[in-house]
């Protein structure tokens, strides 16, 4: 396989583009692994890719119901941030948002992460003195966040809605300068085509229908494409963890589905530069442009538990409110698509990257809303976890244990009620 | 004179995208009037129960992919908890209940039938 380069591109270029390399094998499976990774979302796919480049663990196999990037890689609003606050959460997104800054060059991908700030806007002084708390804590750990003034934000985004008949009229914001945003599939590719460089097989329309144990252990699993055995199993997928837990014989878990809707508009020339939030104080909804010019915004979630990937239509109208009501350009410009993505939302908001009741099993699940900044930092800790059998401490909290032990990690304080944690 | 275009198929027999709740008293409403709940088979132990009994009513869940039994609340409405047979793939609504006995058994004795 071709390292990609201005090189290659013009090479190719010359040759009619006839001459590049498939980006991945599509292998038959083995009938042994060291470790099986079920689905090839971001998570999968960077615990593949981290299993191989960090602890040179590379007869694996990343098992995939459907093509790799098929469920929420694609189903969400390719947010890019590190304003987490509670010990735990704090340095875990802070090493996933270090890892974004360089992960073009560690892939040899172009992954398309752009750094454009996150822009959270601010309605009552009670929501200022909540970011000012929230972002000079991110300031005393390590990493970057200001407070905007309303000239300050005025003069950075000038056409927001500022008129004091707004329904929230705005009076400052905070922002994280890092933050941004990246092109969904290419970090999904990326991922895949190292980790196939690296010998891991991605095998895809491969669900998986069975998980075999033998006692307190589990030696593989079945799936449409025939029985995998594996030294260790790695679970990573999102909405459908119950699922695979009640195939393992594991009963309930603290995670309830829910789903989640994202909308683009047509494509506009250059309009918002930066990720936007219009969030604290009443609405829900976070806006971005993409580089092919679309708007991506979405909103809460459907309020209510769902496995189906179809969103209902008070939230398109909730949505549309608020797009209209901070930017009232976006009131005659059309919706060109919209999606749903099935969440695995948990009692506190947080996710999990942590062992099981059975010996070689592994959990990473959890993400909520957050999947998509965390996915580089989630496959980095997975790995570690899944090759040393022992959870590094960044994400020592991050287990099935604490709400027993009475340790929540709820960055919302929203309590035990999975939908509150948008 | 107006012409409805016809639903798109979505795979179920439950061809609407919103959900519309039968509510025992007020009748069929939007979804969007109701508040979901949550999993209906989840009792709360006594206060003195154990704490893993509790751990398990409060933070563990089923999380079933197909029918479930689960509470909503007409908020907008006559505010009367209901629990709601509803297939969490398909968002089919089988069957709608009065959560609290009781109501259920004055409504059903207020219609001289069932409810």
């Amino acid at each position: 396989m071709k390292r990609y380069s201005a090189w290659s591109v013009f090479l190719n270029g010359l040759t009619g583009q006839k001459n590049w390399d498939r980006a991945w094998r599509d292998p038959e499976p083995k009938t042994e692994y060291d470790v099986i990774i079920v689905g090839a979302g971001l998570h999968g796919l960077a615990t593949a890719y981290y299993l191989a480049r960090n602890h040179g663990i590379t007869n694996v196999a990343v098992v995939e119901k459907g093509w790799l990037g098929s469920g929420n890689a694609g189903r969400n609003t390719t947010i890019v941030r590190s304003n987490y606050m509670l010990p735990g959460n704090r340095p875990f997104y802070e090493h996933s948002l270090k890892l974004w800054e360089n992960l073009s060059h560690d892939l040899n991908y172009n992954v398309m992460f752009s750094q454009r700030a996150h822009v959270t806007l601010l309605h009552s002084p009670a929501a200022r003195d909540a970011a000012a708390r929230r972002y000079n804590t991110m300031r005393l750990t390590g990493s970057d966040g200001e407070l905007w003034d309303l000239p300050t934000l005025k003069r950075k985004i000038p056409h927001l809605n500022y008129g004091p008949d707004a329904r929230f009229p705005i009076i400052g914001a905070s922002a994280q300068l890092r933050a941004g945003s990246a092109r969904h599939d290419a970090v999904a590719w990326g991922y895949a085509r190292a980790a196939d460089q690296r010998g891991i097989d991605i095998l895809q329309n491969c669900e998986v229908t069975g998980v075999l144990r033998d006692g307190g252990k589990v030696t593989g699993v079945e799936t449409v494409r025939g029985v995998i055995r594996a030294k260790k199993v790695g679970f990573a997928v999102a909405g459908h963890t119950s699922r695979l837990w009640r195939m393992a014989g594991l009963g309930k878990l603290p995670i309830e589905t829910h789903k989640l809707q994202a909308f683009v508009s047509e494509p506009l020339k250059p309009l918002l530069d930066q990720v936007v939030v219009f969030g604290v104080g009443g609405a829900h909804f976070y806006i971005s442009q993409s580089d092919k010019g679309g708007m991506v915004f979405g909103g809460d979630l459907d309020w209510y538990k769902s496995y189906a990937q179809r969103g209902n239509l008070p939230i398109v109208q909730d949505v549309a409110e608020c797009a209209t009501s901070i930017l009232p350009c976006l009131s005659r410009v059309r919706l060109l698509r919209h999606w749903s993505g099935v969440m695995d939302m948990t009692m506190d908001g947080s996710a999990f990257i942590c062992k099981t009741p059975l010996d070689n099993l592994y959990l990473n699940a959890g993400w909520n809303y957050g999947g998509f900044k965390a996915s580089p930092a989630s496959g980095w800790y997975f790995a570690d976890l899944v090759a040393n059998d022992r959870p590094d401490p960044v994400v020592a909290l991050h287990n099935l244990t604490r709400f027993e032990r009475g340790i929540n990690l709820d960055e919302r304080g929203a309590g035990p009620d999975p939908k509150r944690h948008g | 004179m107006s012409v409805v275009p016809a639903p798109i198929p979505n795979g179920t027999d439950n061809i609407n995208t919103m959900i519309r709740i039968n509510c025992p008293f007020c009748g069929e409403r939007d979804h969007s009037e109701f508040s979901y709940g949550g999993d209906a088979s989840v009792k709360y132990p006594p206060l003195d129960a154990p704490a893993d009994q509790w751990l398990e009513a409060v933070f563990q869940r089923e999380n079933i992919d197909g029918v479930q039994f689960e509470t909503w609340q007409h908020l907008q409405g006559c505010r009367m908890w209901i629990v709601v047979e509803r297939d969490t793939t398909t968002h089919e609504i089988h069957s709608v209940r009065p959560a609290h006995e009781g109501i259920a058994q004055a409504l059903a004795s207020d219609k001289g039938g069932e409810v």
